[in-house]
């Protein structure tokens, strides 16, 4: 049953090692700002459609 | 006519209909927008939401000072080897869209390095070539597709970046230690006397000893600090017996695992800090987009325009306006503020002073007199010379006054500190006399009892009790537009007996919306030709006329001039019409006749020299206002408070009901004294306003509400901002912070079964810890739980009340 000793320092250096990311991440700011990635995630490069040609004409015409 | 909406920004096409691209705008502003949008690529801010843009309405030359480096410099946060780092705070971000084509700014400038958008702020960080891109080039870029950035005196301050994180951290640490001490003490719950348990149960133990050091020394400390301060003031205030539960749980459990007795209250100790905490961190609802804390920085420009005299040549001069001196010479333009006290040199001014003082007309100077700070110019350029520092200025001053640098949390002393008071004075006893019992029954067992009494009695449930119940209502309130700074407050609306309302801009709405014609009748026409004239104008006047004039026959005129400042003259075959103030229409004298006369804002009107009449524009009292005034007389007292002339008095009367106190002419510094002698009669006072006159007040009444027709522009500082629609439901909001009283009563009786359950394990001398460590954690969840369930059907309800008007 020793090894319970490894045991219980293993599990203090894993929780540890997730405490002091908690608190590297609040300081880099990571908490300061929820919403925006929430939105920004959704985002995706590819939908920016470039401007088809068609539509340029029509604008010319128009304007 | 069918009502087109524009295609950028959504607002309906009431004067004039662009097509473009297939496409309907309002304006030429929402059309530029979407053709710079569209030819980089970035059309899809029109796909991601519908009509999410913001209609650009800004001067070129109002961004002039960013050319001035040293004020540039107080503005950017970085600024090396040509790469510059701006934050702006940007108020018309309001959806997706706008997080996406701000964070695509590099495809409209290549030299925009990166955006990075922080919504609930309402800011953007700009990182970009500063060689290739200057920030006046930058801002004017923004402010052409619609978001201007807002940049005041404010930002020229010192920023202050250290935010306040402190809380996150202990809340971090508490729940840390308490998962950790969980575990660790589960073993011992089930007290079988095992081989192996008995071997190991002191390094638990120790190890459980340390995870509670930083629960105690750091994320509990706050508690002990206030409960030493609240001594010295000589007030028993709830974190006192808290800060006593925390000391003798921590203090009780050392020595029983140094004594080998037991295994102490470890896991009940962590679990009631992080529960506090969490509490804390709960009530701690904040509206970052938000500002409570505004004065006049935020509203006045960063910098004026000097004008220097070399060599017998005038030139203008961007300048920071803290660097202005007495008898600087300075160019105020349209629509720009006047920052300082200073006396009129050259121009025609037309101040309109209605954020500073109240009155809702602007009025005229000539040159010689004096302007006060915080006027705002209405008309052409005037030049003025400075008299008195910006600091020192007849409005600025009022911000000397003590109110502003009280706190008004201290002076506050809140339902949970007022049942603490009698709470721990009971507690004490019950743990004095039960100790005294257990000497003479059983001396062994007696400091086992008094500490027991003293964690059971601990009132955790009780301290949790309002931090829930107001932290929902603040969502809920902020839900209806009722934006409050804190929990406090709603707290003290429960207890507003007086309440007090500012005139213009509060009780009546910014803009002029009523218009009534005086004089003799206009024929057909005329008719045609007035509203075929006021069409082509632009002036605001002339197009809220327009808007309201029948467009059936509209007779287009064939000689149209504007004449800057004051009027249209126009004709038609042999019509000749004069539309504007009453010098221009050359007939001053019938005009005063009339009751809508020069003092008021109108358009007089004459037709081939001879008089006609006037149309008058009124500030329109908000909807619902004599409903609002006779539900909340019910049981307050309601006074008007106003700085503008007591012109409207009776039909205010007719409006209100009796028994409204009205006072008229009442400067900024009457304000704040009128509210403070109501306090000394011993009143609860509500302070409702909206523009720096009311700053003082504001801050000196129990709770200061400020209206805003738009929460993204500046308000004074405040209490709460209150969005102007729902200025009808005013008294639902006091009805509602009464009921959270309730809410908040009956938790402290559930909490109250719950200790005097556990006072019974106590006194008895059974207090075992895993007891502890059940019913203190039951009795935090269900407080909890009611308080939420209580408040979110308080919630519910008043949804379904207001849906009906809405």
């Amino acid at each position: 049953m020793n090894i319970i000793y490894l045991l219980l320092a293993i599990s203090l250096v894993v929780a540890l090692i997730f405490f002091v990311a908690f608190i590297f991440s609040v300081r880099k700011g990571q908490y300061d700002d929820v919403y925006t990635p929430s939105v920004r995630m959704l985002f995706e490069d590819e939908i920016i459609k470039n401007p088809n040609t068609n539509q340029s004409v029509k604008k010319e015409k128009s304007s | 006519m069918h009502i087109l909406n524009c295609f950028h920004c959504g607002e309906e096409c009431l004067d004039e209909v662009i097509r473009f691209s297939e496409k309907d705008f309002c304006c030429t502003g929402c059309k530029t927008v979407f053709e710079i949008l569209n030819t980089n690529d970035l059309s899809y801010y029109y796909e991601l939401e519908r009509n999410p843009g913001t209609s650009p309405k800004f001067s070129e030359n109002k961004f002039d000072f960013l050319d001035n480096p040293e004020i540039a410099e107080k503005l950017l946060e970085f600024d090396h080897n040509n790469i510059q780092v701006i934050s702006l705070m940007i108020p018309s971000i309001h959806c997706s869209s706008c997080i996406w084509v701000l964070e695509n700014l590099n495809k409209i400038h290549k030299f925009v390095r990166s955006s990075q958008v922080d919504f609930p702020k309402k800011r953007v960080r700009i990182s970009f070539a500063s060689d290739k891109l200057t920030l006046k080039e930058l801002v004017i870029m923004l402010a052409r597709i619609g978001y201007e950035p807002s940049i005041s005196l404010e930002s020229y301050e010192p920023k202050n970046s250290n935010i306040d994180r402190s809380l996150i951290y202990k809340l971090g640490v508490a729940g840390f230690a308490f998962g950790n001490i969980m575990f660790l003490s589960f073993p011992e719950y089930f007290e079988i006397n095992e081989f192996w348990l008995e071997k190991f149960k002191h390094l638990f133990r120790w190890l459980m000893f340390s995870f509670s050091l930083p629960v105690v020394f750091y994320a509990g400390k706050d508690y002990f600090t206030s409960a030493w301060k609240g001594l010295h003031a000589g007030m028993l205030n709830i974190d006192v017996p808290i800060a006593l539960g925390i000391a003798v749980l921590f203090l009780r459990s050392t020595a029983e695992i140094a004594f080998d007795l037991g295994t102490g209250f470890f896991d009940s100790l962590s679990g009631l800090v992080f529960f506090l905490l969490l509490g804390r961190f709960f009530q701690q609802k904040t509206y970052s987009f938000l500002s409570f804390e505004r004065d006049y920085k935020s509203y006045f420009p960063i910098a004026v325009t000097r004008l220097n005299s070399e060599e017998n040549r005038q030139k203008e001069e961007q300048v920071q306006v803290y660097k202005i001196k007495i008898g600087d010479r300075i160019l105020i333009r349209n629509e720009e503020l006047i920052p300082m006290d200073c006396i009129l040199i050259k121009g025609k001014a037309r101040i309109d002073y209605s954020f500073v003082t109240g009155e809702a007309e602007p009025v005229s100077r000539k040159s010689g007199e004096k302007l006060f700070a915080g006027g705002r110019q209405q008309g052409g350029i005037i030049e003025v010379e400075a008299v008195k520092p910006v600091q020192q200025s007849y409005l600025t001053e009022l911000w000397n006054n003590e109110v502003f640098s009280k706190d008004k949390n201290n002076a506050f002393q809140n339902l949970t500190n007022q049942i603490s008071q009698r709470f721990t004075i009971a507690v004490l006893s019950i743990a004095i006399v039960a100790t005294v019992f257990w000497m003479f029954y059983d001396a062994s067992r007696a400091w086992n009892v008094f500490t027991a009494v003293l964690i059971i009695a601990c009132p955790c449930a009780i301290a949790l009790s309002a931090p829930f119940t107001l932290g929902n209502m603040l969502r809920i309130f902020g839900k209806h537009k009722l934006y409050l700074k804190e929990a406090r407050v709603i707290e003290q609306i429960s207890q507003i007996d007086t309440v007090v309302f500012d005139k213009t801009g509060t009780i009546t709405t910014s803009k002029k919306e009523t218009i009534t014609y005086e004089g003799l009748e206009l024929n057909d026409a005329e008719k045609q030709l007035l509203t075929g004239s006021l069409r082509a104008s632009n002036h605001p006047l002339s197009r809220a006329l327009y808007r309201i004039l029948d467009k059936n026959d509209i007779a287009l005129p064939e000689n149209f001039e504007e004449v800057t400042g004051k009027g249209l003259l126009t004709s038609s075959s042999d019509l000749k019409l004069k539309i504007g103030s009453s010098e221009f229409v050359k007939q001053p004298k019938a005009a005063q006749t009339l009751s809508g006369g020069a003092s008021k804002t109108s358009v007089h009107i004459s037709a081939n020299d001879e008089y006609k009449g006037c149309f008058s524009f009124h500030n329109a009292y908000r909807k619902g206002i004599s409903e609002l005034f006779a539900s909340l007389s019910e049981d307050r007292e309601l006074i008007i408070l106003s700085g503008d002339n007591a012109g409207e008095r009776e039909k205010l009367e007719k409006l209100l009901p009796a028994g409204t106190l009205m006072f008229f002419d009442q400067n900024p510094g009457d304000k704040l004294q009128f509210i403070k002698d109501l306090q000394q009669q011993n009143r609860k006072v509500m302070m409702i306003g909206d523009g720096l006159n009311d700053a003082g007040a504001l801050a000196q009444s129990e709770v200061g509400i400020a209206i805003s027709e738009d929460i993204n522009v500046f308000s004074p500082a405040c209490d709460g901002i209150l969005d102007a629609r729902k200025f009808g439901d005013i008294n639902k909001f006091f009805d509602l912070s009464s009921k959270a009283i309730k809410v908040i009563k009956w938790s402290f009786m559930l909490s109250l079964c719950y200790n005097l359950v556990g006072l019974g394990f106590a006194v008895t001398g059974n207090l075992m810890p895993v007891v502890a460590a059940i019913l203190m954690p039951l009795s935090s969840i269900s407080v909890v739980f009611f308080a939420t369930l209580a408040t979110q059907l308080l919630g519910k309800k008043l949804e379904s009340n207001l849906k009906p008007e809405s």
